[in-house]
């Protein structure tokens, strides 16, 4: 059948394909990752050397804020539900989301979201300054006045996530093909509905939050201020409540996509399909009984930390698991290193060295060392660009020859890919001894013990954000300019999953419109 | 070049460049100077062997597998895709080591969290930007003899503003560039103290490495938190909570004197609080240089130092406040008792009556306000007892 689609940009604004809606999504989530490394970019330069020598502390403040929103709501986020957005239809042989419409409403609000909230960088007073935490009182009664553009910039935003995480969970319960029953799904299928599980939980929680804060603001109510009755710690067990969740929905998708290429590289099956679905879904259990250890040192009782700090430790074992299970996968399999792969496991090891600064910093007592250092700033680095990031270029890498039918220039990607290993330990490993030596976060200058390593830091993040360039060309190559051999319909020698076995390169416009048959 | 010469290579590199920053540089974490802090450091030790040692073992079997196991040498993959056993070792294996790690970790929390019996109590309070000490004296409840703020040193602030812009500004030599304060906080050596941590605006982080003790200060709440410091000595700490725009800026000196020197510390704080205020008349220009003294310290950072303002902190060059007719009364009750929901804080309660008085002179007749006022440190005086709000 042949496609209708309208031409221009009508095709753009209102389709309710899921390729269409996917490649905005991670369209999107690219030039939002571009901003948000430009202000990675000033932060860094800033910490170049002891002194103030590009910002002032007000607007370095503004900085860090915008960069962890941007890159927590607008890269990480929307780059993973783009990808949910290409590959869950053709993983379960459906023809498109359930919720087609809502596809794209969910989509085109966060152009409005972050419009909102970029716009706070021109208005008087400038604009949210207060770190991606947004703490109360410090938000509340002392933020500029650009923070309400903020507040319904994150219920935008919340909106978007909520719809499109329905829209996930409402497909995956009724598109998939016959035959395939739940313990066939592929793991980035199971991931995501679990994240999406997640993400329809916690994210109302954000907006109450962001709520009780526009009230405190306007309307006379005291959820965060003593003077009223409040409490401003309040405003940190609502905010980690939602917090602890989120980095779960940042990472899970992650899992899943190296649960799709370790195998396929290695030429062996998934090791442990059935643990690996047991171990998503009891970290996502466990990630919703933690939240407070992100708030060992605001006073709460002996009892709550004792809990907490066991709680959080005991994610380790269900995390161990899936690690364990990916390198029984790759054991005595045939291995060969392109870059979806390579990317893949520089992604299990370098999560990994996340994982273990996170098992120290649930330990309460030494929790105090590190809290609010730059050791807790590496820590959450490390699971984040080599881990939700680099997962997603994995992805990338791996199914952009379906995506596209051409393949990546293989020999730049390998490029960026040692490039970016060894600029992102440049600029992320040094964190951790900058920390421990007591370096505190969100400073835009320090004492001189900590020159040497923020100076690494700093020439590792520029080298870092000039991969980004490079990873840009090698997409424009294979996208814009349609350069790049032809791609067989497998793509790679052993793909598994239904996307390459029943489908085209490139997969066309409208796929599975009679459902396959699965055995 | 073969996957695995490269990855030497990267791994090589790495390496030396961040080990050529150890060298020279304080890399871990401090020991410090008490008990707790010691079995903290011990602690922090187990924690990192504990994640090598699972690391090397973990990653062994990864690199081996990635090395021997490559399609050039392994062309025939196995079929296996998973196994009971090993599935429920590797599951039971870690729970145990979280487990033995948690024990010491209990126990330790439980003695940092125990601050009864103290020997003495200090009120740490957080402004922005800087701290508050307060002696609660045990026999009179809240007996406010010695109570002192501390700020960030004048040579820093210096230092941070003229680094020079880009990336060749003037390199910064000094040691406690950020880690120096005008009033040390001072307590004695070996004896139980407990600090009561509150905040008066957003909430701080009272943090000295050394002591192993950080507490948030969060206002209308109050948090306990203690040490007991064997080595007499200056220890350095600073805020840890972003708490706005000088939030880097407010660093904690803690002093650690024997007894006797604390004793003689503390009885001449108490004579210099019972003596009273200084209300001596000053003249013009003594004014205008103690206000200039005193607004480069507590004002600068938000008017600037041209009275220019920045940002959200409004300017004092020829505002209605500052230079109108009969404005005088206005100004000094903005300084006397803030502007609520501002930054602009209530300094009547942290500056003396003689360096309020210079502030309001030093700010009506600078940058060219020219206005002529002039503030005795007996007018604020009068005010804050009973003359005026």
């Amino acid at each position: 059948m042949a496609d209708h689609k309208p031409k221009g940009i009508s095709r753009w604004l209102f389709t309710t394909n899921h390729k269409d809606i996917g490649t905005m999504y991670l369209v999107f989530s690219f030039i939002m990752f571009l901003i948000g490394g430009g202000m990675a970019m000033i932060i860094r330069a800033e910490l170049f050397q002891p002194g103030l020598q590009f910002v002032d502390p007000n607007f370095f403040n503004q900085m860090t804020t915008l960069h962890g929103l941007i890159m927590v709501f607008g890269a990480v986020m929307p780059a993973t539900v783009g990808l949910a957005n290409w590959l869950i239809p053709m993983m379960i042989g459906a023809p498109d989301m359930a919720l087609p419409r809502m596809n794209n409403w969910s989509f085109w609000i966060l152009p409005a979201a972050f419009g909102l909230l970029l716009s706070s960088l021109f208005m008087e007073g400038g604009a949210p300054n207060f770190g991606w935490t947004f703490y109360a009182p410090l938000s509340t009664t002392y933020g500029p006045p650009s923070t309400d553009f903020f507040i319904f910039g994150v219920h935008l935003m919340g909106i978007s996530s909520i719809m499109g995480a329905i829209n996930v969970i409402v497909t995956v319960f009724n598109m998939r093909a016959p035959g395939m029953t739940l313990m066939k799904m592929p793991l980035f299928v199971w991931t995501w509905l679990i994240t999406a599980f997640l993400l329809v939980m916690v994210m109302p929680v954000l907006a109450g939050a962001v709520t009780m804060m526009l009230t405190d603001r306007h309307f006379g109510t005291s959820f965060f201020d003593a003077a009223g009755g409040g409490d401003p710690v309040l405003f940190q067990h609502v905010f980690w409540f939602f917090g602890h969740p989120e980095v779960y929905i940042m990472i899970l998708p992650a899992f899943g996509i190296a649960s799709a290429i370790i195998p396929t590289f290695a030429r062996k099956k998934l090791f442990g399909y059935s643990s690996m679905v047991y171990a998503t879904a009891s970290i996502a259990f466990l990630s919703f009984i933690v939240w407070a250890h992100h708030m060992f040192t605001v006073g709460m009782p002996v009892q709550g930390e004792l809990f907490f700090m066991i709680a959080t430790m005991l994610i380790a074992v269900p995390t161990g698991v899936k690690v364990f299970n990916w390198i029984a996968t790759m054991w005595q399999g045939s291995i060969t290193y392109e870059t979806p792969m390579l990317y893949a496991l520089a992604f299990v090891i370098l999560f990994t060295i996340g994982g273990f600064s996170g098992v120290m910093l649930a330990l309460t007592p030494v929790d105090w060392q590190y809290h609010d250092t730059y050791f807790v700033v590496a820590h959450f680095h490390y699971v984040l660009f080599p881990g939700a990031i680099f997962g997603t270029m994995a992805a990338v890498y791996y199914w952009l020859p379906k995506w596209t039918g051409r393949m990546y220039d293989e020999k730049l990607a390998k490029w960026h890919f040692w490039l970016s290993i060894v600029f992102v330990n440049l600029t992320f490993f040094p964190m951790h001894f900058s920390g421990l030596a007591g370096m505190q976060r969100r400073v835009p200058d320090y004492a001189i013990m900590f020159s040497d390593f923020n100076m690494m830091s700093s020439i590792g993040a520029f080298g870092l954000g000039l991969m980004q360039l490079l990873f840009a060309w090698i997409l424009i190559k294979v996208c814009i300019l349609e350069k790049g051999e032809k791609a067989t319909d497998r793509v790679w020698e052993d793909a598994e999953g239904l996307e390459f076995t029943h489908l085209p390169s490139p997969a066309p416009y409208h796929s599975f419109e009679t459902p396959p048959k699965i055995d | 070049m073969s996957l695995f010469r490269k990855m030497a290579l990267v791994i090589a590199a790495i390496s030396v460049v961040i080990l050529s920053g150890c060298s020279g540089q304080e890399y871990n974490m401090r020991e410090g100077v008490t008990e707790i802090s010691r079995e903290v450091y011990s602690l922090h030790m187990i924690a990192i062997w504990v994640c090598v040692a699972i690391g090397i073992i973990t990653f062994g079997a990864m690199f081996y597998s990635m090395f021997a196991h490559r399609k050039s040498k392994h062309p025939n993959p196995a079929k296996f895709s998973h196994s009971t056993t090993v599935e429920i070792i590797w599951t039971v294996i870690p729970f145990i080591i979280l487990i033995a790690l948690s024990v010491p970790a209990v126990s330790l929390l439980i003695k940092m969290e125990d601050a009864s019996d103290s020997d003495l109590t200090v009120m740490v309070k957080g402004y922005q930007w800087k701290w508050e000490y307060k002696y609660i004296d045990g026999d009179d409840n809240l007996g406010n003899d010695v109570s002192f703020f501390s700020n960030l040193d004048q040579a820093s602030r210096d230092q941070s503003v003229n680094a020079g812009s880009g990336f060749s500004g003037t390199e910064i030599t000094d040691d406690n560039y950020l880690l120096e304060v005008d009033n040390p906080l001072v307590i004695p050596v070996g004896q139980k103290v407990r600090f009561l941590v509150t905040a008066d605006d957003v909430i701080h982080s009272f943090w000295v490495p050394d002591f192993s003790v950080k507490k948030d200060a969060v206002p209308g709440f109050i948090n306990e938190v203690w040490t007991k410091v064997d080595e007499p000595g200056v220890y350095r700490g600073v805020c840890a909570e972003l708490c706005g725009k000088d939030h880097g800026f407010m660093p904690i000196v803690v002093k650690v004197l024997p007894q006797e020197e604390y004793d003689a510390w503390y009885a001449e704080k108490v004579a210099a609080a019972e003596a009273g205020p200084d209300l001596n008349e000053r003249t013009m220009s003594q004014l205008m240089s103690e206000g200039e003294a005193a607004y480069n310290k507590y004002c600068s950072s938000c008017h600037m130092p041209n009275g220019e303002g920045n940002g959200p902190f409004p300017s004092l060059v020829g505002t209605e406040m500052v230079t109108g007719e009969g404005s005088i009364e206005e100004h000094i009750d903005v300084v006397l008792n803030g502007v609520s929901g501002t930054a602009m804080q209530a300094f009547g309660n942290q500056l003396t009556e003689a360096e309020i008085a210079a502030i309001i002179t030093y700010e009506r007749n600078a940058w060219g306000n020219d206005t002529g006022d002039k503030v005795q440190p007996q007018e604020i005086h009068d005010i804050q007892n009973g003359g005026g709000e």
